[in-house]
């Protein structure tokens, strides 16, 4: 036997829990490349903090309740004040709104995409919580595995693109957010249709990544979900380009996120692993017409 | 986890010893994951904060043993690790380190003053981003810039917080 000073045993201590740590990174990355999941530490330590989570993601929520309902009362007047002018505010806002085409033009394109896809079922699910290190950019989900949230399953906001379902849990769900470095998204331009991928930097804007030098890009242009990755449906507004450079051998351009992605509080999951056959829409479109005509005088009956 | 320690060391029975309430470290270890997933939900840029680290430093400062030290700094690594999608060992390697490191200068450095702990924030804030990114170079073959001006903030952020929070850990010393 090895004896080891007292006053070294502290360092073996420390050189022993490095080496196994290391042999447990290895293990975790021959695993992932292999196509398996390191699951099982994750599900017990995940099943044992959410409750506590969830109990605090429910605390604040109270709080905020709280606090919206009784104690901020006391400036009840000067917001009413503040309402009324809002409102009046608001009405020419709402004059002008109209006659903006390209508003109702995206409302349409949001609308006809449920219209479209009815047969795809979404969930509404709660954020309760983010990535415990600030390496990621994740979420978690009140609802998982129980609800039917499967890994590889788009996450979205009526606003746009949020990312994709990684892992799920008993009862949540690890979401990677557009803007982590590791994620993407098949997408194009709405405008000249060049279709590209979109990915995080692990910044608050995304990346378009091959867009030739010739192609014409430009600022404010909407950047759309191409349908091609096989897990967002066409046309999801992904985000805006706010910054186009050239670059070797593509542009360098720059995305704000269509949705808020540092203040999400309630998404929706898209809850199918079936990626949404292209050639339906258009069919659906045309069918829906058809749809409401027959649904009109059955809405008359008594 | 024992949350008592003495220390014996011949050379240094000046230093000052620190007993912990029962509970004290696996409850402020348990509400730093916690917090650490849902602020940024409620509070933009909340994931500039980095709690467990703070929490290993905090507790590894107060051990002055660096074997309890470096195990606590294991345990909240590979917990933080498994809350997240990092690789198992990632944070854990990381914050070993700190938690050894902590718990070795512990009892060479003031330790009390918010200047001194401001400071001590700071630079394991850098040393503990520097492992982060040298692991992920060396190991998981992930090209990262060693310093951009976000970790520069994080590192400060983390101090001033630092700073009131080691003001809270401490009334959950014994009285001595």
């Amino acid at each position: 036997m090895i004896a080891i000073p007292s006053r070294h045993r502290s360092l073996v201590l420390f050189a022993i829990v490095v080496v196994a740590q290391v042999l447990l990174l290895a293990v975790h990355i021959r695993r992932d490349v292999q196509g398996g999941q390191d699951r099982l530490i994750r599900v017990w330590i995940v099943g044992a903090v959410s409750p506590f989570e969830r109990a605090g993601s429910w605390g604040v929520q109270k709080l905020r309740g709280t606090w919206n309902h009784y104690f901020a009362l006391r400036q009840a007047a000067r917001e009413n004040e503040d309402l009324r002018r809002e409102r009046d505010a608001l009405k020419l806002t709402a004059n002008r709104l109209q006659g903006k085409a390209a508003e109702a033009e995206r409302l349409a394109a949001l609308l006809n995409f449920r219209d479209a896809h009815k047969e795809v079922p979404m969930l509404a699910a709660r954020v309760v919580g983010a990535s415990a290190d600030n390496a990621n950019q994740t979420i978690f989900l009140d609802r998982g595995e129980r609800d039917g949230v499967r890994r590889n399953m788009g996450v979205i906001t009526p606003d746009g693109v949020v990312g994709k379902v990684i892992d799920s849990y008993r009862d949540t769900a690890q979401v990677l957010l557009l803007t982590d470095r590791e994620s993407g998204v098949g997408a194009m331009l709405a405008d000249s249709r060049i279709q590209s991928p979109v990915g995080g930097v692990g910044e608050p804007l995304l990346v378009m990544k091959y867009v030739a030098n010739d192609d014409t890009v430009n600022s404010g242009e909407r950047v759309v979900t191409s349908g091609m990755d096989r897990i967002f449906p066409k046309d999801l507004p992904v985000g805006t380009v706010v910054e186009i450079k050239p670059g070797n051998p593509f542009k360098q351009i720059r995305i704000r996120p269509a949705a808020n992605l540092e203040r999400l509080e309630e998404v929706i999951v898209l809850l199918t692993l079936q990626p949404i056959d292209l050639k339906k829409e258009p069919e659906a479109k045309a069918a829906a017409p058809a749809k409401s005509e027959r649904a009109e005088p059955a809405a008359e009956k008594p | 986890m024992n949350d008592t320690f003495d220390i014996r060391s011949g050379a240094e029975t000046h230093i000052e010893v620190h007993k912990f309430r029962a509970g004290a470290i696996v409850a402020a270890t348990l509400a730093a994951l916690v917090l650490q997933k849902l602020l940024p939900v409620y509070v933009p840029k909340a994931d500039l904060l980095d709690l467990p680290l703070l929490i290993t430093m905090y507790f590894g400062l107060s051990r002055r043993n660096p074997s309890t030290g470096l195990l606590l700094g294991t345990v909240i690594g590979l917990l933080q690790d498994s809350l997240s999608k990092s690789p198992l060992g990632l944070n854990g390697i990381a914050k070993t380190l700190v938690g050894y490191i902590a718990s070795s200068i512990g009892g060479r450095l003031d330790t009390e003053h918010p200047a001194s702990r401001f400071a001590l924030a700071v630079v394991f804030c850098g040393l503990h981003q520097g492992v982060i990114v040298l692991i992920k170079r060396l190991l998981l073959a992930q090209p990262e810039a060693w310093f951009t001006a976000r970790l520069g903030l994080a590192a400060v952020v983390n101090g001033v917080v630092a700073v009131g929070l080691f003001i809270l850990l401490d009334h959950l010393r014994k009285p001595s």
